[in-house]
């Protein structure tokens, strides 16, 4: 029992998730309580996380389970982007008549799915992780069940996601089967010599995974889902599953599989350069701003495996800085969307933006800010986080990869401009109503400054990262 | 260490644009706001002014050196001057308040944040002139595109959103390709430190396509035909102020980008393409004159005008000898103040009858003397008569030319002889000729701040123009030296392949 206080954090959750459930259940009308219980909860989570992230490695459960530094620092700041999704969306489920019980609980429950799915160093208990994360995202997707778009977003989901987790079942049972063994460290120890069966059975992982960070080809469930799914929802499939898959990502690739990198590198190239083009290209004309942010989520993970494609520590790292300034950015932007609001109703059209610099000068300066990092321009974050994956496949000499992703950017910095041109050049519509939620303010402030500022010392991220080695 | 000037001179007008962005006025007009953004830019001018006066002209190493931890220590933020870097960063400063000066006339509509991002812009312009370190020079020449896509667009003409974003893309698309040379750079010889590549040098199997992905870069910005075209409908949207900015300023970025780093990263690589250089610059200098021509929009003509002058520019810093090179950065400086003061001169004309169409003008000499005799100043200015600072960079970039290849050289000429007949053709059409047109009869001669702008371009005009030393003087010994080290670099390579 001496490894008990390692996961505390994952028992803490799954305590709090039952205790909710059954305050939900005796008690009326607690949505709200349960609601900010569950921040709290996942704050006081966030500081069990960095009490144990002073450790090195440690197996637990017969090595089935893992806690080093990649998975301490994927952990951290999934909960973290998980507070502040919680932060931004609270006035947003009162509004549209979603402030339910079973919200918040099914958003700790996803989130400790993806915690096991990230500490994750077996096959069985990874899929263990990723069916408990995505049985709340199906619900989480049609949760708006009175409203059409969003009900058919989560079946689309369900069906998808369902065939995805098929195939990756079938991978991991192949690899098993190839290799005899469930634990990652076993596979990677009798995997040494090539057979098909371990080709085959990475193939298949990698499709799965690939369905879960919503890489092209397997990305046509992202854009429904984001844009019939409620913002918050939106904003939460944005960035948490995302965090949680590429950590998956990078465990698959440079655990189990890391003698077979001759096998998957060609893959995951295939998928970034095809995520970059791809979400570049689509999003040019997209009307709907939730269904836009999916295209641009899209090629921003194509950047984030671009990093991976690398075979490198230093791609590694500069994958993960990747994801942690894309996190940012996305917080930043939903932060902006939320404060569309006129007459209880939100607005997530582009055309609702036009001329909004007028009458909202500070929201459009932040969205100003937040589009041109997306699109990756100098000083901002984003640029930062481009450059470091750029530096890490330049060092490889993958020159191909570097410059159609180069290229892709300057595709997609087009639909980025035209949101701002819509913003600043075009002429005004009605005044929305000023936002005086606080958890929202104080998000796209400190997101806003985060991104701005980022420049004065770019390498904060970095530092952190550079603890992460996976060869 | 001393006090960090540079970053002083870099920092100074954001300062000023957060100054600028937290004031209040009651009357909308801001006003007050006006006066912090002059008094910045005039404080910023005078350092630099001062950084002049202590700058060591005989000197060939970089000075006021800066060099801090930046990027986990491996890219540092490193900026310093030279004599070459000097000049463009005086031009600079200088420029950017007669912007604020002429902002009154042009800018209606929110003045505060035009004021802003000229601040910002101004940042940014002083950054890529100082920066020693090729990914700071990166982010400061990305980054200048954010605050001038929001001069075209919110402050231009009719076709506005068009121009900003053809501006804006082109540009982009042109840089990207250096990002991935400069991180090749990095990776081949371990550092981004200029100073450093100086001495190490790039191995010659590199060379052609580092100095193609620069090239891609430049050739946009500058720009060269055929890639100019966003040059342009850039000019012809943007607001005076930004008209004034692009051309005077961000044009130079590129030629100050030959010069530091083609010529000096890469100079078997500049050798193997003189001729394509060559070409294009020839092109540019006559074709675009041709076009230049038959222009009946005043600001495209001068649009045109700087792409042939531009052309000029190419062809001397690729003759590869001192007068070449001098004459070219002396063409910028001049180029940067004739260039500014003729959009500031259609600006005049403009606000006072709404069009820029040339045919629309005509006999202004008689109810607008002053005016007149400021843009036959420019004019001049422009088509390089001796005694204007048009003349000097001209005259030593032919030199230049003639030493290297004769034929060249004749054909740019024939680019001196065009600048003269459309500039005067514009001239004569605008100030002299017939009044036809009744409405002119109002428009009254310039007033008293347009007399202060127009003015302080004449002086450095004519006073450069007859006495070049004190510029020269700034860019003999940093010139002198590149050229040296382009030349050991050259006798080396040849001598490795014997």
């Amino acid at each position: 029992m001496e490894n008990f206080q390692y996961i505390l954090p994952e028992i803490f959750i799954s305590v709090s998730i039952m205790l909710f459930l059954l305050v939900g259940v005796f008690k009326k009308n607690s949505a709200s309580l349960i609601y900010n219980l569950s921040n709290i909860s996942l704050v006081i989570l966030l500081a069990l996380i960095i009490n144990l992230s002073s450790l090195d490695t440690v197996y637990l459960f017969n090595e089935s389970y893992l806690i080093d530094n990649l998975s301490n620092y994927m952990k951290i700041i999934l909960v973290g982007s998980g507070i502040f999704v919680m932060l931004t969306g609270s006035k947003y489920i009162q509004v549209i008549n979603l402030n339910k019980i079973e919200y918040s609980i099914l958003i700790l429950s996803s989130i400790l799915g993806m915690m096991i799915m990230i500490s994750s160093n077996d096959l069985i208990v990874f899929y263990m992780g990723l069916e408990l994360q995505s049985l709340a995202l199906y619900v989480l997707a049609s949760f708006n069940r009175d409203n059409l778009l969003s009900t058919e977003s989560g079946l689309k989901y369900f069906v998808l996601s369902a065939l995805s987790s098929g195939l990756l079942l079938y991978g991991c049972s192949l690899t098993y089967g190839f290799s005899e063994s469930t634990n990652f460290n076993q596979i990677l120890i009798n995997s040494t010599e090539f057979n098909y069966g371990t080709t085959f059975g990475i193939v298949f992982i990698l499709v799965g995974l690939a369905f879960k960070i919503s890489a092209v080809p397997f990305h046509m469930w992202a854009p429904d889902v984001y844009q019939g799914s409620p913002t918050s929802v939106t904003l939460f499939f944005a960035i948490l599953p995302k965090i949680a898959a590429l950590s998956v990502f990078i465990k698959f690739l440079y655990t189990p599989f890391a003698n077979m990198n001759d096998q998957w590198q060609t893959i995951i190239v295939f998928i970034s350069i095809a995520s970059m083009i791809f979400g570049a290209v689509a999003a040019i004309g997209q009307k709907n701003l939730k269904r836009l942010i999916a295209y641009s989520s899209i090629s921003h993970m194509g950047y984030a495996l671009a990093g991976l494609a690398t075979v490198s520590n230093q791609g590694i790292q500069s994958s993960i800085t990747y994801i942690s300034i894309y996190l940012v950015m996305n917080l930043a932007f939903f932060s902006c969307l939320f404060m569309l609001k006129r007459n209880d109703k939100y607005y997530e059209n582009i055309e609702d933006l036009s001329g909004l610099s007028k009458k909202h000068p500070i929201l459009s300066f932040s969205l100003l800010i937040v589009l041109f990092s997306l699109a990756g321009i100098p000083p901002l974050a984003g640029f930062f986080a481009k450059f470091y994956v750029f530096l890490a496949v330049l060092e490889q000499s993958m020159y191909f990869l570097a410059i159609v992703g180069l290229l892709a950017t300057v595709v997609a910095a087009f639909y980025y401009l035209r949101i701002i041109k819509i913003i600043y050049f075009d002429p005004e519509k009605e005044e929305y109503e000023t936002s005086h939620d606080l958890g929202l303010k104080i998000t796209l402030a400190i997101s806003t400054i985060f991104i701005l500022a980022y420049f004065i010392y770019p390498s904060s991220i970095t530092e952190i990262v550079s603890k992460i080695t996976m060869i | 260490m001393d006090f960090p000037i540079l970053s002083s001179l870099i920092l100074l007008p954001t300062i000023g644009a957060l100054f600028i962005l937290f004031t209040k006025s009651s009357s909308g007009k801001y006003q007050s706001s006006k006066y912090v953004a002059l008094f910045i830019s005039l404080a910023n001018f005078l350092l630099s002014l001062y950084l002049w006066y202590v700058f060591d002209k005989n000197s060939v190493d970089f000075q006021f050196v800066e060099n801090r931890e930046w990027l986990s220590g491996f890219i540092n933020y490193k900026v310093g001057i030279d004599g070459i870097s000097i000049l463009f960063l005086i031009l600079t400063t200088f420029i950017t308040p007669i912007c604020i000066i002429s902002v009154n006339a042009t800018i209606t509509n929110r003045l505060k944040d035009f004021l802003i991002a000229i601040l910002i812009m101004e940042t940014f312009m002083i950054g890529v002139f100082c920066s020693l370190d090729l990914v700071v020079f990166y982010l400061f020449f990305e980054a200048g595109l954010i605050p001038m896509f929001l001069i075209i667009g919110i402050w231009g003409g009719e076709r506005r959103v068009y121009s900003a974003f053809k501006f804006f893309l082109y540009t982009l698309l042109g840089s990207v390709l250096m990002l991935v040379a400069i991180i090749s750079i990095y990776w081949i010889t371990g550092t981004t430190d200029v100073e450093k590549l100086y001495e190490l040098g790039i191995k010659a199997e590199y060379q052609n396509l580092l100095w193609l992905a620069f090239f891609s870069s430049f050739a946009v910005k500058t720009p060269m035909w055929p890639v100019h075209t966003w040059l342009p409908d850039a000019h012809v949207e943007a607001p005076t102020v930004g008209s004034v900015l692009l051309a005077a300023i961000l044009l130079k970025m590129a030629g100050y980008g030959f010069i530091r780093f083609s010529l000096g990263l890469f100079p078997i690589a500049s050798e193997n393409f003189t001729i394509l250089v060559y070409i294009l610059s020839l092109i540019a200098i006559i074709y675009t004159s041709l076009v230049a021509l038959m222009q009946e929009d005043m600001k495209k003509l001068i649009a045109y005008s700087s792409v042939a002058h531009m052309g000029f520019v190419t062809l001397g810093i690729f003759t590869m000898t001192q007068q070449g090179i001098e004459g070219s950065i002396f063409q910028m400086i001049s180029h940067g103040l004739v260039s500014a003061a003729l959009f500031l001169s259609v600006g005049v004309v403009y606000e006072r009858h709404h069009t820029r169409l040339i045919n629309k003008y005509g006999g202004l000499v008689s109810i607008m003397p002053r005016y007149a005799i400021v843009f036959m100043v420019f004019t001049l200015g422009a088509l390089g008569l001796p005694g204007t600072t048009g003349f000097i960079g001209e005259f030593l970039i032919l030199m230049g030319a003639f030493e290297k290849n004769i034929l060249v050289a004749m054909i740019a000429s024939l680019g001196v002889i065009l600048g003269a007949a459309y500039m005067l053709w514009l001239f004569k059409r605008v100030v002299f000729g017939e009044m036809n047109n009744q409405e002119l009869k109002s428009m009254k001669d310039l007033k008293t701040f347009e007399i202060i702008t127009l003015s302080a371009l004449v002086i450095p005009i004519l006073f450069f123009g007859f006495y070049p030393e004190p510029l020269m003087n700034s860019i003999e010994a940093s010139v002198e030296n590149s050229l040296n080290m382009y030349n050991f670099d050259l006798v080396n390579n040849l001598a490795l392949k014997d």
